[in-house]
Order: structure tokens, then sequence, then C-alpha cells
């Protein structure tokens, strides 16, 4: 007896029914069924070409004959041949010659900027504009140096940092190491604010004076213009590592801070840390 | 001659949709949560409780197993039921399932959320809790089995074929993925069995065909029974559904290695699970075609019947999210979307779009048939949820595919030099305004649940919004089957 027919599509059914439901007898949709047959011959052929089915101690290797592994070496071996003229040249001179030549200055500065996203943004920040803590790398403002060969040094030996080469100057922490008590920290802290002219009481200032000279001067400076060879930032702009105000100053004073940078010799190779030093150089406030 | 409803287990049904609706809700809400918590950090409130760390997998899991596997098991009980004209076999063994799974949930969410993990995505749970989930799932493959061999139907129906697969799958899928030594009897640790790329091949082995049986072949049961249900229309092919449900349980099982493209997983690997991706692009597809088809004659049931709008609309992002796979799994394309926001977009439009409408749909249906209520409270809620899960859905996915796409671009640019072009945080830092648009998606999606969880509360109770049509082709009800094929 031939199967009931759905009255809509004309379309024999196959005769059972659950619960209500029915179902049509309609045989594969032609374009369904090809497409299907399409992506087991491209599989078909992809293994035929590629490494894909293994056995007991091997698998195909694929008539082509590729591998990735090979394929990323060829690829790696490609890339450090077009960079070898330039690494080369970069490992054989100074800073300052990279800087002077025009050709290798370009490439210095693209691989140095490559590398300071990689390495140097995640404290310094994406546009070297520092943070609290971090200092700005695009100002004029420098700790402790901001020529080629200062920059070259900070990179390469970090500060305070576990190499032997390391800078590693400190300031004594006034308030802990009980060498001031709080009131001539008050009133050192209103003299440095005052020397850029940020100071809120006179008369402490003028006491605090006294004190500067005695504790300060002989790292910050007699006008607080800071000193390189110390790590002593300059006092008289307006530019705070950890915060101008005076409860930011008056802290910085009594606990002292001591922040870290690694040193990057051993860590990146010697072009890469020469063409940071380039890079940063180039920010806008290199000396 | 037809068993009447009392003849069926409806109570053990009843509380699995509950528990769907409820478990729905946390997962949706643990998802806003963390999508928040990408977008303002600050949200991880400093405790470990409450780091995106752990309360990942909780929504993960919230969705997939809480939400997700109540809903298989509600409808699966459901179906077999009713397609076979028997009742649940096993006595008290179906509500020993419901119980047991969901001490399963809660110990699985109490230890993530304390920390205590294995560590392997979607299979997070301590040995302990894996034995016990063990126990409960051959529960329910006993209860589904049995029923299915005191059926008084002479054919299984195609539903049951999916549902089947998916319980028999999953059952060796858990097994094997969760084969570890406990470090002691008492203690919560253990280490698996298995190291390095054996492990994480397996790993993915399992993470796949979770996707691929437990959020594909299970949710395909339900589309094969309330599909045609809802349209009053024969399933379009009954050789299509042959030919696809064989040719998607074969291929599926070979795909997982496209999620190690690029890995330590050896190149012949790689290709297997790339070219087994591409091949499993028309069998999934015949999915959606007898989904679509199936409404030949009744499309304009889609004007009057949001229920069935929401599972056709299912239907769609199933297709898309299908097609999207393949896409995916081709190794160039991997190249560029692998780690990145990309798949958790593709996860979402086939998790939000296909397995959650699907069941919402499925719940829409099912409520009025067990609380054996004359229709829903309001299908104009179930309008208003549809539109607006709708919208979070479109929010949600494109919002991830500009920012995956993104990433994936900024990730591997270079200079003409052969410099990288930038650094991994200027990535994050680009991605900000997208994960606001996903949270936002997010919250929409899980504002939708709500008014669902509301209008099937009011339904549970019998009530009916006053003032709202009744809609003709409503075909809930028991008393009068509205389907079009008329009994033999």
């Amino acid at each position: 007896m031939p199967n009931e027919r759905d009255e809509l599509t004309g379309t024999e059914t196959t005769g059972h029914e659950w619960d209500g439901i029915q179902e049509l007898n309609t045989p594969l949709p032609r374009w369904w069924l090809y497409i299907l047959y399409a992506c087991i011959l491209f599989s078909v052929v992809y293994w035929v070409l590629y490494p894909a089915w293994p056995w007991i101690n091997d698998y195909s290797r694929g008539v082509l004959g590729w591998s990735r592994h090979v394929e990323l070496n060829e690829e790696i071996e490609e890339a450090k041949a077009y960079r070898a003229q330039f690494v080369s040249r970069i490992e054989a001179a100074s800073v300052s010659e990279i800087a002077a030549d025009r050709e290798l200055l370009q490439f210095t500065l693209a691989g140095g900027r490559s590398a300071f996203a990689l390495n140097c943004s995640q404290c310094h920040g994406a546009g070297a504009q520092g943070g609290v803590g971090y200092p700005n790398l695009g100002d004029d403002a420098w700790i402790w140096g901001g020529s080629l060969e200062a920059l070259e040094s900070t990179i390469r030996y970090g500060i305070r940092s576990e190499h032997d080469e390391t800078r590693d100057m400190a300031m004594p922490a006034f308030k802990s190491d009980e060498v001031l008590d709080d009131a001539e920290i008050n009133d050192v802290a209103e003299f440095i604010l005052s020397l850029s002219d940020s100071a809120g009481d006179a008369s402490a200032a003028e006491r605090g004076a006294a004190v500067y000279v005695e504790n300060c001067s002989v790292c910050h400076g007699e006008s607080g213009e800071g000193m390189h060879e110390n790590g002593a930032p300059r006092l008289s702009d307006f530019i705070w590592l950890y915060g101008g105000n005076k409860a930011d100053v008056v802290e910085t004073i009594s606990f002292s801070r001591g922040g870290v940078m690694p040193a990057w010799e051993g860590r990146l190779d010697e072009a890469t840390i020469k063409q940071l030093a380039v890079y940063v150089h180039s920010l806008g406030g290199g000396e | 001659m037809a068993s009447t409803s009392s003849d069926y287990n409806y109570g053990v049904v009843r509380l699995f949709t509950i528990a769907t609706v409820l478990w729905g809700v946390v997962g949706f809400l643990v998802g806003v949560v963390i999508a928040l918590q990408l977008a303002f950090p600050v949200l991880n409130l400093d405790l470990s409780y409450t780091s995106f760390g752990r309360l990942r997998p909780l929504h993960t899991s919230a969705v997939i197993f809480a939400f997700g596997g109540n809903a298989l098991f509600a409808t699966s009980y459901f179906i077999v039921q009713r397609t076979c004209r028997a009742r649940l076999w096993g006595g008290p063994l179906p509500m020993f399932t419901f119980i047991g799974y969901q001490i399963f949930i809660v110990a699985a969410a109490v230890s993530y959320v304390t920390g205590v993990t294995q560590s392997k995505e979607y299979a997070e749970p301590e040995w302990f809790v894996d034995a016990w989930l063990t126990i409960v799932w051959v529960a329910y493959l006993l209860v589904f089995l049995g029923t299915l061999w005191r059926r008084k139907e002479p054919h299984i129906y195609v539903a049951n074929w999916f549902f089947l697969a998916f319980i028999v799958t999953v059952a060796i899928l858990h097994i094997l993925n969760n084969l570890a030594w406990p470090v002691s009897f008492l203690g919560a640790k253990s280490y698996v069995m298995f190291s390095g790329v054996q492990d994480a091949m397996l790993q993915w082995w399992y993470g796949h065909n979770a996707v691929g049986f437990f959020l594909t072949a299970g949710f395909l049961g339900i589309m094969y029974y309330f599909v045609p249900k809802r349209a009053g229309r024969p399933v379009y092919s009954y050789r299509l559904s042959i030919v696809h449900f064989w040719s998607l349980i074969f291929l599926y099982i070979w795909a997982g290695p496209h999620h190690l493209h690029y890995t330590a997983l050896p190149d012949w690997a790689q290709t297997l699970g790339m070219t087994f991706s591409i091949m499993l692009w028309m069998p999934s597809w015949g999915g959606m075609i007898n989904g679509l088809m199936t409404l030949r004659g009744s499309w304009d049931k889609l004007r009057t019947d949001p229920v069935l709008r929401m599972l056709v609309v299912s239907v769609g992002f199933y297709g898309m999210s299908t097609f999207e796979g393949p896409v995916m799994a081709i190794k160039a394309v991997n190249a560029l979307s692998h780690y990145t926001d990309w798949t958790i977009g593709h996860v979402h439009s086939g998790a939000l779009g296909w397995v959650a409408f699907v069941s919402f749909g499925a719940m829409y249906h099912l409520v009025p048939v067990l609380w054996q209520r004359e229709r829903l409270y309001s299908l104009r809620l179930v309008s208003l949820h549809f539109w607006i899960a709708t919208v979070g859905i479109v929010l949600y996915i494109t919002a991830m595919w500009v920012s995956g796409i993104m990433q994936g671009l900024m990730w591997r640019a270079y200079d003409e030099l052969g410099f990288l072009q930038y650094s991994f945080v200027e990535s994050v830092e680009a991605m900000h305004p997208y994960y606001i648009i996903r949270a936002l998606g997010g919250i929409l999606f899980l504002l939708g649940a709500l008014i669902m969880v509301y209008n099937l509360w009011r339904t549970m109770r019998g009530d009916i919004r006053a003032g709202e049509p009744v809609v003709a082709s409503d075909p809930t009800t028991e008393v009068t089957p509205a389907t079009a094929a008329a009994p033999n």
C-alpha cells in the first residue's frame, strides 16, 4: 500500500507518525549532496598533498614535502638574512655612530620602537609617557642622564638591579633612618616645593633651606638642579616621579622610594639594547 | 491508540524544566559579570572568589551543563515518552538523575569558586565530582534506553537518535578526558593521566565533541521535535535526517585537533582536524535544512507565533555558526582567529543564538503542556523576549567579530623592516569599547531571560494576560493538537 501524500507539497510521507509528527520522504537536496562531495574531494586532495594519516611509526608526509617547522625556519632565516646587514653594523658601531648614520638610524628606530612596545611599554607606557614611579621618557628631565651613552648604560645595567654594574645610588629614608624629625621634614618639603614656586608656607620654607643645604644639596645640588651621576632628580621643576603634592614629597623624604628597573643585558641581544637606547633618545628629550 | 498524558512521567520533566530556567538565569548573570570584569577589571573586587579566573568556568559550566544539561534532560525525557508512547523506564531512576545532576552542578560550582579545579576547559571538576557525574550519566542512559525498549511505536523517532548519540558519546568523552590519579583518598587534588601534547589532544577531542554532541546533537534532538510540532508540518526529509545524522556523528568526532592548530600537535593531526571540520559543514547544515524546510506551507505562522519565531531563528543561528566553524578550522583563517575574541563571538552565536533560543522555544512550548494550562500567560511577552534577546545577541557577536579580527590583525602586524607594529597591551586597550558593547549585549540577553521567567511562572499559576488575543495557531494545548498532519 503506497504511503500517504502530503497535500501541500505532493511528497509521499514515510507512513509513520510520532505524537502527531510525520516525515516526508523528500530526496536529498542536490546542492547539499554536491557540496558534501566537493568537501570530501577537497579533503582527499589535501591529504595527498600534505602530512595527513598516521601509521605505527610514521605518517604520510604528503607529496609537497611540506612541514610547518621547515616553513617556519625558512621564514626566520629569510628575515634574519635581511636584517643581518643592519644588525652586524649596529653591533659594531657605538650608539652615537648609529645615530649619525641615516640608513642605520632608520632601521634602528623601527627596531627600537618595536622592542620598546614589547619590553618597556608595560611600565613606561605605550607612548613612553610614564606614570607614577615610572619616568616619562618623552620629556627633557632625566634622572640618570639622557645622553645616548647614559641611556645605553641605564638600559644595559638597570637601576638598583641585580647586575654588578647597576646604577645603585639610593636616597636615605630621612624619617625611618631617624635623620630628621617631622618638623624638619615638613620644613624641607616646603623648601623643595618653593624651588618650583609651589610652597604654601613661606616661613616653613625659609626654615627648610638650612635643612636642605645640610641634607639634600650634596646630591640634588644647591639650587635643586639635580645630578645625573647620583641619580638625583631635579627638584626645581614641576616634574615629579612620585607626585608633587606636599604629602607625596613628605612621603618621599620620610621613607625614600628606590624604584627599580631590570638590567636588560643578557635578556636582550646587543643590537636590541642599542636600538632601544637610540629610540628612547629620539623620543624628544635626549640630551 | 494514543496514550493519555496521565500515563507519562511529567513530574521529573517539570523539575528539569524549572531547573533549566533557573540555572539559565544564573549562568547568564555570571556571564554579564565576567563580561563587565573584562571591560572594568576593578570589578574583580580583589578577592580570589570573585576573580575572573574562577568565575569564568562558573559561567561556562552554568550555561553548558546546568542550563543546557537540564534543558536536554527535560526535553529528552518529554520527547522520548511522547514519541515512544511509553512511560519513563526505571521507577525512581529518573528522579535520581534529577537530584544527582543538581548535586553535580552545585558541587562543581562550589569547587570552582573555592579554587578546586583540574584546569581542563569545560572539564574543570576534580575527580570525585567526575565520578559522581559518571554514575548519574549511566542512570540517564539506562532510563533512556529502557524507555526506548518499551516503546509502542514500531520505529524510533529521529529526535531520539540524536539524544541517544549525545548520551552515549558524552559518557565516553567524559570518562576518557577525566582519567586522573587522585593524590590521596580524601584529598580533592588529582593528576591527569596523560601529559603534554597527548593530554592537549585528548582535552580538545573532548572539548570539541562537548560542542558536537552536547550542544549540537542533543539540541538537534530538541529541534526535531519542537519545530515540526509547533509548525504543524511534517519533517521536511526523512532521508536527509538519516544521512546527516550518520555523517554528523561520524565526522564530528575527528574535528577536535582544529583547536590546536600551530601548536606542538603534529602536522598530520592538524590536517585531519581541519579537513574533517570542512567535511562536517554539509552534515551540520542538514539539520538546518530539515528545520527550515519543515516550515514550508506554514511560514505565515512566524507572524502569529513568537515561539515558532524563536525556534526558527535558532536554526538560522545554528546554520550560521556551523558555517563559521569550518571556516575558522581552515589553518590560514585560524592563524588569524586563534586566541582572539573571534572565537568567543563564534561560540556565543552558537550558544546564545542556537542553544539558548531553541531551549527557550522548547520551554515556552513545554510549560503549558506540563502544567496542563490552556496557553502561555502572554505571547506578547514572548515576542518582547525574542526581540530584546536578538538585539543582545547581535550586539554581542558583532562586537566580538570586530574586536577579535582587530586583535588578530594587531598581533600579526609588521612594519616594512619586519618589526612588530603593536605591543600586546595596545591590543588590549583597543578592545575596551567592544568589551562594553559585548557586556551590553549580555545584559539585554539576561533581561530577556528574566521576562521569560516571569511569563513561565505566571503560566504555571494558570494566569492569562488580560487583553491578549488568543492565537489560533498556538499548538501548545494538549486537548486540541493543531498539527496539520491527520492521524492515519
